[in-house]
């Protein structure tokens, strides 16, 4: 018996462009619960789908219990048992939750499904879970916490050795994360092992004996929980001290641009209320599931506010579409760049005169050769590494997909830039210039604000945070009394019902 | 109980709804609608088109479209009688048979267009619409096989009936109860599902998603085969532009019977009323007095305002989850 | 601004004489040029140009429908109701004219039912997207067809042609160029600059290419959708005028089976229905390919349907033609 029950030597795993693992390596004991760490980007995502089999790696060797294995396909890893519960919800929504659990091992009677068996199997694993839906119920019908409890059941119906878990508390509240603990740790002593993808420090803490660190598609190490300090361990996943990387330069601040009052916007979020001043870095934070994107979003005119008002420079503003945001000088640099914000097919030229258009033309005509010199300045400016600007966006960095998005806002005359998780799959590099960027708008008198989970960032960047929990801002805290427990504190407070657990975590 | 009220609450539930009081209304203008022999003659009229919005079903499922339907029909439905009429076929069962066989091949090829080709399913089978109508003419010589040329046990299938239920009638009626089956008892059927709910899980689960499409189109083929000799049969002739733009009848009846057009959603029993319902419309309005003239642009109207208030309750029910949800 | 590197970004567009040829106007082109060979060698009197452009008439009313469709798809959007709508203006054409006598109101009234078609397709889907403008337009293109049919019953209208003048709408030559024809090119001319030179045509290339995307770049997307059905509308709305012009006769039944026509000349011609790809040219290729082929092949008595066979084919090469590459490896 060997001492791993999987062991994954010198992985490599390109992309068109991308190197998206080099020659990681990674080994998981029986029975333990083993965290795996590292920023945006390191390759964390992309390393549990080699082990799933939905990745094939270029390079490297995979062992389960010593012995070499490939996976060509999904269902090979699951045939050796090996289950995940990915980040972003893998359900089919217009199926039932029994069929969900028992997707691809159907309960079969004389070759035809045996839904009462199906849905009684699926029951008693919901059952010790303690889960307050029925095998009936439609996916699509529940909560985010409740899905991920669907692939709980699902990882244990088809008796998983190894769980993987990608952020798996990512969505859920302080309660319900506390539920997941329990079943995480009664599956360990049940003899599965679990590798748990998280960025939160206190999930790594409470559960894990051991961490594995990646930076930037590499191996960096495998410590022990106990043996390793907190700062050690952000050096291990950021690659040097943070104080570098944040030169916030100090700006004095001018009158407020935009004040929002009492937004609300049924079922989303209630009642936000902040302002912010020219050459003022406003943080918005709390963990992901408070409706910070939704709050930016319904300012940008993405989604209706059902009360409330937005003032641009003291004057209230109708704001229904994007367009009207940005006439009011509001820009929005979204979370899903490649979504929202770029379209990957074109060059990055035209990513970037597309809000302003109408700029290059004469007579209603476009005129090309001063588009495509502006928009080479525009980039350039920003710093994108690219040749010429024909370039696909979609076949840069993200980090330099990030600098088109900018250079794509900066072209229209704004007041306030509203970022969402710009630093969001970023590698280190553009990071810092994503930073100094942020910093030198400030100075040149854009009000900003930024929406960000990642704890430094915040700490490094703003002048002031509102924090946001559950579609409800917590609180406020100025630069001098910024501080990691107390945005943690708020970013966990509910307001009302505080223990009362919406989701279906009871 | 709780099923009971589940089944209420279904989509199909409301459908059914809507297809009673249609009936109720037409029953009260004229009290020979709901007798047996109008219900027959309403349904023999219709069984093709009904059936084949089992497997339009299959295709939108899975995300797909088929336009290519009514040519896949008109030429099976052709090459069979061309091959009864030269004596090849000696019996019905083997027009029925050899139609369905030539449907099944033709869906396949559509299939393979569209997952190892990577064609949009529209436009491949707007190509495959051209082709396949085309051919048809071209193996016939630009003629229409008659009734003098049938074979006489052919020809009298789609006239009787057993058990009060006209023959054609029974042959939809297995459609639909076999693919019931399928699509909720077999693993299979629910994998269709699956592709058209969430392609990228699929790929995740490893779903072998291009042999499930391969296989709707191909079904989808054979039930136009099978068709297409209902069709001869139920008309005694096969003409080359038989069933040209039935494909729009049939994506109807699917839209109307609750079928999403993005996937993943829609069922046989929403189907079965969805196309009864397009039969009632259109078979059914002469019998209350309107002008037939009349009776295209109220099926037009009926379709538009079912697929718009099937919107509006949507966002009604998405908006009171939204209110429900605690902030 | 940010730690410079002194980078420079190329600006100038280079066009090697290798991405012209890969390009797919270039094979509609060779197309185009091998079916107008195939025509001469057919018939020595196809380069009459009298003859020629008699039969470029005769599919320019197809052509109509086929500039704005070329939008449609370009959006990510289909429109399957264009020949009810072409059907319905030409019913309200003949009905007016018959009614009135004035052959200028008519026009107006065909053209003004077309446009409110169009628009009425527009308001829906702009107000519902949540549907598919599949399902819109064939619910519409039912409803329009059935509305001709409530009007015409089985009865057809007629006497339209008795207007000399409107008949030299279709009939009306400048020299041996008819003026259908010309109209025609001047549209395409409006519509290829507008697609390809103008903030409206970049809007919806961008719409087409990620809807999302553009609405966050501050493009009123529903109001550009919106736009361009309605200008469907209107174009099959004068394609209805020229049908009457060129039939003087309108039964519930014309025009059956144009939008198939309209988008299989657009698919031909590069705008993928998945939207926001392809150009205007490719489109116009594709249109005079089509018609000419049909033209040629009908010289030598090929049927329409036997046509219809090559067209198939062709459609199903030219979009596979991509896969068709990667899986032999060319």
């Amino acid at each position: 018996m060997s001492e791993y029950v999987l062991e994954l030597k010198g992985i490599t795993k390109i992309f068109p462009g991308v190197r998206a693992l080099d020659k990681v390596q990674f080994q998981l004991k029986p029975g333990e619960i083993h965290a795996l760490m590292g920023e945006n980007g390191a390759g964390k995502s992309t390393f549990i789908k080699v082990i799933t089999g939905v990745h094939q790696a270029e390079e490297g060797e995979i062992f389960l219990d010593g012995r070499k294995v490939t996976f060509r396909s999904p269902l090979d890893a699951q045939k050796a048992g090996i289950a995940a519960i990915y980040q972003h919800a893998t359900a089919y929504p217009h199926l039932t939750v029994a069929e969900n659990i028992f997707m691809g091992h159907e309960k079969m009677r004389r070759g035809m499904i045996d839904w009462k068996a199906m849905n009684r199997a699926s029951r008693e694993l919901l059952d010790t879970l303690s889960a307050e839906f029925g095998p009936e119920d439609l996916m699509g019908s529940l909560s985010v916490a409740q899905q991920q409890m669907v692939e709980i059941a699902h990882a244990l119906s088809v008796n998983a050795r190894i769980l993987i878990m990608d952020e798996p508390t990512a969505a859920l509240t302080k309660a319900e994360s506390e539920k997941l603990y329990e079943i995480t740790e009664r599956l360990r002593d049940n003899g599965v092992s679990v590798i748990f993808i998280s960025h939160r420090f206190e999930d790594m803490y409470r559960l894990a004996t051991r961490v594995t660190v990646f930076r930037d598609a590499h191996y960096i190490g495998t410590y022990d929980v106990d043996g390793i300090s907190n700062g050690d361990l952000i050096k291990a996943m950021v690659g040097r001290d943070i104080q570098m990387l944040f030169p916030k330069p100090e700006v004095e601040l001018g009158e407020e641009v935009l004040r929002v009052e009492k937004l609300s916007r049924t079922g989303y979020f209630e009642n936000v209320s902040f302002s912010v001043r020219r050459g003022e870095i406003l943080g918005l934070t709390g963990l992901v599931g408070a409706r910070r994107t939704e709050v930016a979003e319904t300012i940008f005119g993405i989604g209706k506010a059902s009360h409330g008002a937005i003032y641009v420079e003291g004057k209230k503003v109708q704001i229904r579409n994007p367009a009207d945001a940005m006439r009011e000088g509001i820009g929005l640099l979204t979370e899903d760049r490649q979504k929202y914000g770029l379209i990957l097919d074109w060059g990055i030229g035209r990513n970037i005169t597309l809000p302003e258009i109408r700029k290059f033309t004469r007579n209603g005509l476009i005129r090309e050769k001063e588009e495509n010199r502006t928009a080479a300045q525009c980039a350039e400016d920003v710093d994108v590494k690219a040749v010429t600007v024909f370039d696909q966006a979609g076949s840069l960095s993200g980090g330099n997909q990030q600098k088109v998005v900018v250079a794509k806002a900066l072209g229209s005359e704004m007041k306030v830039l509203i970022l969402d998780e710009p630093t969001k799959g970023v590698d280190v590099g553009s990071k810092a210039a994503i930073y100094e960027i942020m910093g030198e708008l400030a100075k040149k008198g854009y009000a900003i604000i930024m929406i960000s989970s990642e704890m430094p960032e915040i700490l490094g960047m703003c002048d002031r945070v509102a924090v946001m929990c559950d579609g409800r801002v917590t609180g406020e805290l100025n630069r001098e009394e910024l501080d990691q427990e107390q945005i943690l504190v708020l970013a966990m407070t509910r307001m009302k019902n505080a223990e009362k657990g919406g989701g279906g975590l009871a | 109980m709780h099923k009971m009220k589940k089944l209420l609450q279904s989509r199909e539930a409301s459908l059914l709804l809507v297809l009673v009081l249609l009936c109720l209304v037409i029953q009260m203008r004229n009290s020979s609608f709901l007798t047996a022999n109008v219900i027959n003659s309403i349904l023999k009229n219709y069984s093709y088109t009904m059936t084949l919005s089992v497997g339009m079903l299959m295709v939108l499922l899975i995300g797909g479209i088929d336009i290519s339907v009514g040519a896949t029909l008109a030429f099976s439905g052709m090459t069979a009688s061309l091959l009864m009429r030269s004596g090849i076929l000696t019996n019905g069962f083997a027009v029925f048979a050899a139609s369905t066989l030539i449907g099944t091949l033709c869906g396949l090829i559509t299939g393979l267009v569209i997952s190892k080709g990577k064609v949009i399913p529209i436009i491949a089978t707007l190509g495959i619409r051209y082709i396949y109508r085309g051919m048809s003419y071209l193996i016939s010589d630009f003629k229409s096989v008659n009734a003098s040329s049938m074979l006489p046990d052919y020809k009298d299938f789609a006239q009787s009936s057993t058990l009060g239920i006209n023959h054609l009638v029974w042959i939809t009626l297995c459609v639909y109860a076999v693919f019931f089956v399928v699509l909720r008892w077999t693993r299979l059927g629910r994998r269709i599902y699956a592709v058209g709910s969430n392609p990228s899980a699929a790929v995740v689960s490893g779903i072998p998603a291009d042999r499930i499409k391969i296989f709707v189109y191909t079904v989808m083929g054979s039930i136009c085969g099978l068709c297409g000799s209902m069709y001869v049969s139920y008309y005694a002739s096969a003409q080359n532009n038989m069933a040209m733009g039935i494909e729009m009848d049939v994506i109807a009846s699917c839209v109307v019977g609750g079928v999403a057009l993005s996937g993943g959603r829609g069922s046989i029993a929403g189907v079965l009323i969805g196309s009864v319902t397009i039969a009632v419309i259109s078979k059914s309005l002469s019998l209350v007095g309107i002008n037939p003239f009349w009776q295209q642009a109220l099926k037009g109207a009926i379709i538009l305002f079912a697929i718009v208030v099937n919107v509006i309750v949507q966002r009604n029910m998405d908006r009171r989850v939204l209110e429900r949800r605690e902030v | 601004m940010a730690a410079k590197s002194g980078r420079t970004i190329q600006f100038e567009k280079k066009t090697s004489l290798r991405s012209v040829l890969a390009m797919r106007e270039t094979m509609l082109l060779l197309l185009f040029l091998a079916v107008n060979v195939m025509n001469i060698s057919i018939s020595p009197n196809y380069l009459n140009s009298y003859t020629l452009f008699t039969n470029i008439n005769s599919f320019m009313v197809k052509g109509l429908i086929a500039l704005p469709m070329a939008y449609i798809l370009l959006l990510g959007e289909i429109d399957i109701s264009v020949g009810s709508m072409v059907c319905l203006s030409a019913t309200l054409l003949g009905v007016v004219y018959n009614a009135t006598g004035s052959i200028g109101a008519a026009i107006l009234a065909a053209l003004a039912v077309g446009t409110l078609c169009g628009a009425f397709n527009g308001l829906v889907v702009t107000q519902f997207t949540e549907l598919a403008s599949m399902i819109v337009t064939l619910a519409t293109m039912t409803l329009y067809r059935g509305i001709s049919e409530m009007i015409l019953g089985d009865k057809s209208t007629s006497g339209m042609r008795n207007v000399e003048w409107f008949a030299n709408l279709y009939d009306g030559r400048v020299g041996h160029v008819p003026y259908l024809f010309l109209i025609f090119c001047v549209l395409a001319a409006g519509f290829g600059i507008v697609m390809h030179k103008t903030v409206f045509g970049r809007r919806m290339y961008a719409i087409g290419a990620n809807r999302d995307s553009a609405r966050y770049s501050g493009i009123q997307v529903q109001r550009i959708r919106m736009a361009v059905f309605t200008l469907t509308g209107l174009l099959s709305g004068l394609a209805g005028v020229f049908y009457c012009a060129w039939m003087g006769t309108v039964k519930n039944s014309i025009a059956e089976g144009y939008e198939m026509e309209a988008i299989c000349m657009c698919v031909l011609g590069g705008i993928s229905t998945d939207g926001g790809r392809g150009n205007f040219p490719g489109v116009l290729i594709a249109i005079f390919t089509m018609g000419l082929l049909r033209y040629g092949l009908g010289l030598i008595n090929i049927n329409s349907e036997i046509i219809n066979i090559i067209i198939g084919f062709l459609l199903v090469l030219v979009v596979m033609l991509p896969e068709l590459k990667r899986m032999f490896k060319v």
